[in-house]
């Protein structure tokens, strides 16, 4: 039996990115049967690095793929095509034990808080459960543990044979978060960790994931909607759109400098606390609905809402490449809205 | 409230935003009463008008829309028919110029093709698309007033910003009072003139926006400004956390209701509750302490 890992720092042993996500697709077949359905395409050829100790935001609207795209980093649904990296090693071919073993180092945060623990089991066995099923440590060394990472993610240790039920949404969404990181992960995927909570518990949630950045070096995929909390927590930020990252740069480059107008427009859009900047805002307002992802638009998948859209973007598919240092983007027309 | 006005309310779930707006239609659902107080509409007292009398002032007078307009919509009938069946309901149109107003109230909330998508399912339409047929609905009696429950909270931001864009356009064109419920500080800061900040079943400051949100004198208002991350952040700023939770409404702290959260608590807050005082021109707080008197070392020690 080997001891429990410790509550500390494991160094990730690669040079290149953590992450390295190339030309990554996500179909979900569509009724149909003998090959003659159609798919939804969540997530369409997507291709980016996370490194070690950042935190990549990504943002876009309901359907764009982002959670389908963490569920697949994540290894949870399997990508059908396409290549993902995880501390140099390739994850889409690996099976069994050696997956097993690589899915210690990398957690995910999901959205509900209500939804994602186990009603019948105490929160002790929640958060310890991760450990038992690697067989990490004796009983003792467990709950040593689990009261640690509890105390560290601001939950009273005294509180371990308490059911979730007794727990408010924020204190659950820390029992979530003290489950991820009990096995030292060096990636962990928050998948809208908090836009279930109440507006007063967000900050908290938001500044406890900072602090345990800070202290255990942890790399971050943050997804979420709200692009407010996306710049506050986020060094780079990748914007999709249908199943396609569409601009994906530094969280200032984008959000003071965006060069695809799909960001632009979703800038636009978040009203300014401050009622006098309010005032100066001018909304961009798309035209029409979003399209469907089973048969997206020919060319650029926006040219059909897009303000500035010319003959070309409904022909040829712009490449997401590099338009500054650092900074990508999927448009034929950059920084021209 | 007064005519063609837009006022906020903004607070946390549980802070009786909801209910203050069910109150204002004398919906407090059972076995929850209106225990005392006065609501006029237009000097008639909503508590105690007849049957009939609340059959018209609801959805005649004063309507309302509701978070998810999923629920909202009977999804066997098709849109128009429930927005004339809204009229039918009331007295203002006769049943000829109720069939006839259908077809112009979807295209003032902007939704293109209306006369075919009058014959729709609510399933055919998108959110966003519902959201405008409730609206629709809503103003289709002409009401003075509309309250509007987290209107675009279940939207993506896109559509959240045509909704608000049509919101204010509605209240401009029409004159419809507007009063509008949400979390969301930068969502009242964008439609609304008034702001009245709710917490624990009270209002803990009320006054004109601009002056509310730029000065805010009571700390839960204070810290709610700087608890949400702002797009427009240049400098990585840590978000002041308000610790602990909202408190449970059926056993309420002594004295002030926020002093277990506050950081700027003093020892009469445990004891003694503060009134809602004047502290500027026709701004309102509920606090022995306010925020002028804290002293910026004290306020930015918060946030570490």
């Amino acid at each position: 039996m080997s001891q429990a890992p410790a509550l500390e720092v494991v160094e990730t042993k690669t040079t290149g990115p953590l992450v390295s996500v190339t030309d990554v697709y996500k179909h979900f077949p569509t009724g149909g049967g003998f090959g003659r359905g159609s798919a939804v395409r969540a997530v369409d050829g997507v291709t980016f690095d996370i490194s070690a100790g950042e935190t990549l935001g990504l943002v876009g609207e309901s359907g764009c793929g982002k959670s389908t795209l963490g569920r697949v980093i994540m290894q949870l649904q399997t990508a059908t095509k396409g290549s993902i990296k995880f501390e140099g090693r390739e994850l889409t071919k690996m099976k069994g034990n050696e997956l097993r073993n690589v899915r210690q180092r990398m957690q995910i945060i999901f959205q509900d808080p209500y939804a994602s623990l186990n009603p019948r089991m105490t929160i002790g066995d929640i958060v310890g459960e991760p450990l038992k099923n690697y067989n990490l440590g004796n009983r003792r060394a467990r709950e040593k543990r689990v009261q640690e990472v509890m105390r560290v993610c601001g939950l009273n240790p005294n509180f371990s044979n308490r059911y979730p039920h007794e727990f408010s949404g924020g204190q659950r969404q820390r029992i979530g978060i003290a489950r991820a990181l009990v096995m030292t992960p060096s990636l962990v995927v928050a998948d809208e960790p908090i836009s279930a909570l109440d507006v007063s518990i967000q900050a908290q949630i938001v500044n406890l994931l900072e602090d345990l950045q800070n202290e255990f070096k942890l790399t971050y995929l943050f997804i979420a909607h709200d692009l407010s909390v996306v710049r506050h927590v986020s060094d780079r930020v990748a914007v999709m759109y249908l199943g396609k990252i569409v601009e994906i740069a530094s969280s200032r480059d984008v959000y003071d400098t965006p060069l695809h107008p799909y960001t632009k427009v979703l800038l636009s859009s978040i009203p300014f606390a401050d009622p006098v900047l309010e005032a100066q805002r001018k909304p961009i307002l798309l035209k029409g609905e979003i399209p469907s992802p089973i048969n997206p638009p020919s060319g650029c998948r926006f040219h059909t809402r897009c303000p500035i859209a010319q003959q070309i973007c409904s022909e040829v598919e712009p490449p997401l490449e590099k338009k500054k240092e650092g900074h990508l983007a999927a448009c034929h027309f950059p920084g021209k809205l | 409230m007064n005519p063609g006005e837009t006022l906020g309310i903004v607070g946390e779930s549980g802070s009786g935003k909801s209910m203050t707006a069910l109150s204002i239609l004398n919906l407090v659902p059972e076995p929850g009463r209106i225990s005392s107080g006065q609501i006029l509409f237009k000097d008639r007292d909503v508590i105690t008008m007849t049957s009939g009398e609340l059959h018209e002032y609801r959805g005649g007078d004063v309507s309302m829309i509701f978070q998810d307009p999923m629920t909202s919509l009977n999804p066997v009938l098709r849109v128009g028919f429930q927005i004339e069946e809204a009229m039918r309901a009331h007295s203002r149109f006769n049943s000829r110029q109720a069939k006839d107003r259908v077809v112009p109230l979807l295209e003032r909330v902007r939704i293109p093709s209306p006369q075919q998508r009058a014959r729709d399912y609510p399933h055919q339409f998108s959110g966003g698309m519902r959201q405008r047929a409730m609206i629709a609905m809503g103003l289709a009696n002409e009401p003075s007033l509309l309250i509007a429950d987290e209107p675009t909270t279940a939207l993506d931001v896109t559509v959240q910003a045509q909704i608000l864009e049509l919101l204010k356009d509605l209240n401009r064109e029409l004159g419809t009072a507007i009063i509008l419920i949400s979390h969301n500080v930068a969502v009242i800061s964008s439609l609304c003139s008034r702001v009245m900040v709710m917490y624990a079943g009270r209002v803990v400051e009320a006054g004109p926006t601009r002056k509310v949100f730029d000065h805010p004198e009571h700390p839960y208002t204070w810290s709610l400004l700087r608890s949400v991350p702002r797009v427009d952040e240049r400098r990585h700023e840590r978000l002041v956390s308000i610790e602990g939770m909202p408190p449970d409404l059926s056993r309420l702290p002594t004295g002030c209701k926020f002093h277990p959260r506050c950081h700027f608590k003093v020892d009469r807050c445990h004891e003694e509750e503060p009134p809602l005082a004047e502290v500027a021109p026709e701004q309102e707080a509920r606090c022995w302490v306010l925020m002028r008197n804290v002293s910026k070392e004290t306020r930015e020690a918060v946030k570490t």
